[in-house]
């Protein structure tokens, strides 16, 4: 008979034999001493301070606005999950090290040194318990980019070793194949060839020179390969000269999400040389939120010169083509809603590209009640939806989602993220729920003129 | 030197360097961190007016937000309202600026005046009641919330202890006829001076410097604020 592990007791007491204050998990990765890894992250908060990050970690009044902006905090009502909170030991970190005052904080030492302790339970709170969604930079009085500075706390909490193992796994698979979810070049070969026979359409692979890069989610490749076709079709239909490169397809940067720094330039970088490779002038970007902010907005500064293309999300490349008249579509029509992708609505700007693609598709389109740039997050961006952990509290978050798209009374639901309709998927089958979220671009190729 | 002219004088003078020095330093070390010139291509290249909205646009709460943050959106406005006409519209103060300074302007009608003092009296005193009682607060707050808040309250308090001491008929020039409670409003405001570049009553010019980053920052990508 084996015992009961002592840590985590049985709760006899309780209605359910339970585990009494289940321990919550810390990961480690690494073999670092707890100074070292303290040293680490300390390091890396300080090598991401710049006037930007200065500024707002200056000028925060505490007045804890953002808990209303956040799903997990109004999900739960648990204070732990105020957006600025999450940020309190790089705020610290930056008072004792960087701030005007650091040597006063220093000298009398006003403001305690970060522990790893700390740096552990934050650790729930700057992975799980954020997608960088944004909605709490929306409703800030001072202004202050609260998901921009989570973003350069993850860089810290990576090199301490600190990451949740299902994320850090899938950052390093990703960094090591070249895909997160094992869609290496390999598969995608295979992949596209039998997509190709499937469907009876062409799918240009490798080609030497092409205007257009067209690159994937692996989420597309491994959960939504309707999607590559979708994608082929229109850019048939469209008659522009394309390719996908077995050496730059996969967009999604978990380098980035993981906060590797290292490992996020290693996955932009492939793309941006495997465009430069081909002659694109023009990057199209798969339906995934992230990967619009990696490259569209961050690509240029890894690579350290301004692109030499142009780079497009999908859904401002369908746009585009609508707006110019050379992709005609028929109608759809009916009641439709659409959930915005943060990274792609919120912090990327491209608001109103899916609105044009709907209206071009004939549709009745039903706005949520905080939609647009003030939009939910569905709760599985930036890469929370890969911590299992986090799934009871993502859940409670995609309530909120829920209720959203329930009170449109629309009956087709849209995303152009294919991260975010993994999300509705899963909560459609924890929940029972009887929506179906769909894809913007497989509707578009499903009504090609 | 009674306490009146030491108020006056030397911890006048020395309080208004602290603000002056100390604010000027708060700000020009934020821009001592090297900034990280941002090499995407632009969707909208009028990041002015994107640093403007914002630092305009984030004084009114967005329609999605008003509900929740209701009591504290109103409060705030209470109080920053109400002490903005207590320190620019009362007559003894824009005499007292006008003697430091040689500029003046025209003084509120007294009534409008008493109206804002009691209204910020109530609305200060729901801000600490709110930080002592709401979870959220209560996580967030640190000495530099408490000690911000006893350090405006101070003047407030001691003023209209200064109130209650009748002026001369000709409130402009002559001096109180109790000078003491005046001193001591007079040094709490100058603790005010002192503490404000170091806490986070610095959010009185820090809040443009945030805003309009990330106004210009959103401008670039054709994002709303």
């Amino acid at each position: 008979m084996s015992d009961v592990n002592a840590t985590h007791p049985l709760d006899l007491e309780s209605p359910r034999v339970s585990v009494r204050k289940p321990g919550v998990r810390h990961d480690k990765q690494g073999t670092m001493t707890d100074a070292e890894r303290v040293a680490a992250a300390i390091t890396n908060f300080r090598n991401d301070f710049s006037a930007a990050t200065a500024a707002y970690l200056e000028s925060c009044i505490h007045c804890g606005q953002c808990a209303e902006a956040c799903h997990f905090y109004v999900a739960t009502h648990d204070p732990k999950y105020t957006p600025i909170w999450k940020l309190e030991p790089f705020k610290r970190a930056y008072q004792r090290e960087a701030g005007p005052f650091a040597w006063l904080y220093k000298a009398f030492n006003l403001n305690r040194e970060v522990t790893l302790r700390e740096l552990e339970e934050w650790q729930e709170l700057l992975y799980d318990s954020c997608t960088m969604c944004g909605r709490c930079t929306m409703i800030c009085p001072m202004g202050i980019d609260i998901a921009e500075l989570v973003g350069l706390a993850r860089n810290g909490m990576f090199h301490a070793g600190l990451v949740p193992h299902e994320l850090w796994a899938v950052a390093e698979r990703a960094e090591r194949e070249g895909s997160p979810l094992g869609a290496t070049p390999r598969m995608l070969r295979e992949r596209i060839a039998w997509l190709a026979e499937e469907h009876d359409v062409e799918i240009p692979l490798d080609r030497s020179r092409a205007d257009m890069l067209a690159t994937l989610s692996s989420i597309e490749i491994m959960k939504y390969p309707q999607s590559i076709v979708a994608l082929a079709k229109i850019l048939n239909r469209i008659g522009v000269s394309w390719t996908i490169r077995s050496d730059g397809y996969e967009a999604t940067n978990f380098g980035m999400l993981s906060g590797n720094a290292a490992w996020q330039r290693d996955s932009s970088m492939r793309i941006i040389n495997a465009a430069i490779a081909c002659g694109a002038q023009t990057v199209v970007l798969p339906e995934c939120g992230h990967a619009y902010g990696a490259l569209r907005w961050k690509g240029a500064n890894i690579y350290g010169k301004p692109l030499p293309f142009k780079v497009l999300h999908i859904s401002e490349f369908l746009a585009e083509n609508v707006r110019n008249g050379r992709l005609k579509l028929r109608r759809l029509g009916g009641l439709v809603t659409f959930h915005d992708p943060c990274q792609i609505s919120r912090r990327g700007g491209a608001t109103a590209a899916p609105r044009e693609v709907l209206h071009a598709l004939g549709v009745e389109l039903r706005e949520m009640e905080s939609t647009g740039d003030m939009n939910w997050c569905c709760g599985g961006g930036g890469g929370v939806v890969a911590i299992h952990r986090a799934d009871a509290l993502r859940y409670q978050a995609f309530e909120i989602k829920m209720k959203q798209v329930e009170r449109t009374g629309a009956d087709v639901l849209a995303t152009s993220c294919s991260n975010c309709r993994q999300t509705f998927d899963d909560g459609k089958a924890h929940f029972g729920w009887d929506r179906q979220m769909s894809s913007l671009l497989e509707l578009v190729a499903g009504h090609l003129a | 030197m009674d306490l009146l002219e030491f108020a006056r004088g030397p911890a006048l003078i020395a309080s208004l360097l602290v603000l002056i020095g100390g604010s000027a330093w708060r700000i020009f070390a934020i821009f001592l961190v090297p900034p990280k010139p941002d090499l995407s291509e632009p969707r909208d290249a009028r990041w002015m007016a994107g640093a403007l909205r914002t630092i305009f646009g984030r004084m009114i709460p967005k329609k999605e937000f008003r509900e929740t943050e209701k009591l504290a959106t109103l409060n705030a406005y209470f109080y920053h309202i109400g002490l903005a006409i207590l320190v620019f519209g009362f007559a003894p103060h824009v005499n007292f600026v006008q003697r430091l300074t040689g500029f003046g302007w025209p003084a509120l009608p007294g009534p409008v005046v008493y109206v804002a003092v009691g209204i910020t009296f109530v609305s200060i005193l729901i801000a600490l009641m709110e930080r002592l009682t709401d979870p959220v607060l209560r996580l967030l707050s640190n000495f530099d919330d408490y000690f911000s808040w006893l350090v405006t309250f101070l003047p407030l308090a001691t003023g209209m202890g200064v109130l209650s001491h009748p002026f001369p008929a000709a409130i402009a020039s002559g001096p109180p006829l109790d000078p003491v409670p005046l001193a001591i409003h007079l040094l709490s405001v100058e603790l005010l001076f002192v503490w404000l570049p170091f806490g986070k009553l610095s959010h009185a010019f820090l809040a443009f410097v945030s805003r309009a980053i990330t106004g210009a920052g959103f401008a670039r990508k054709g994002a709303a604020t």
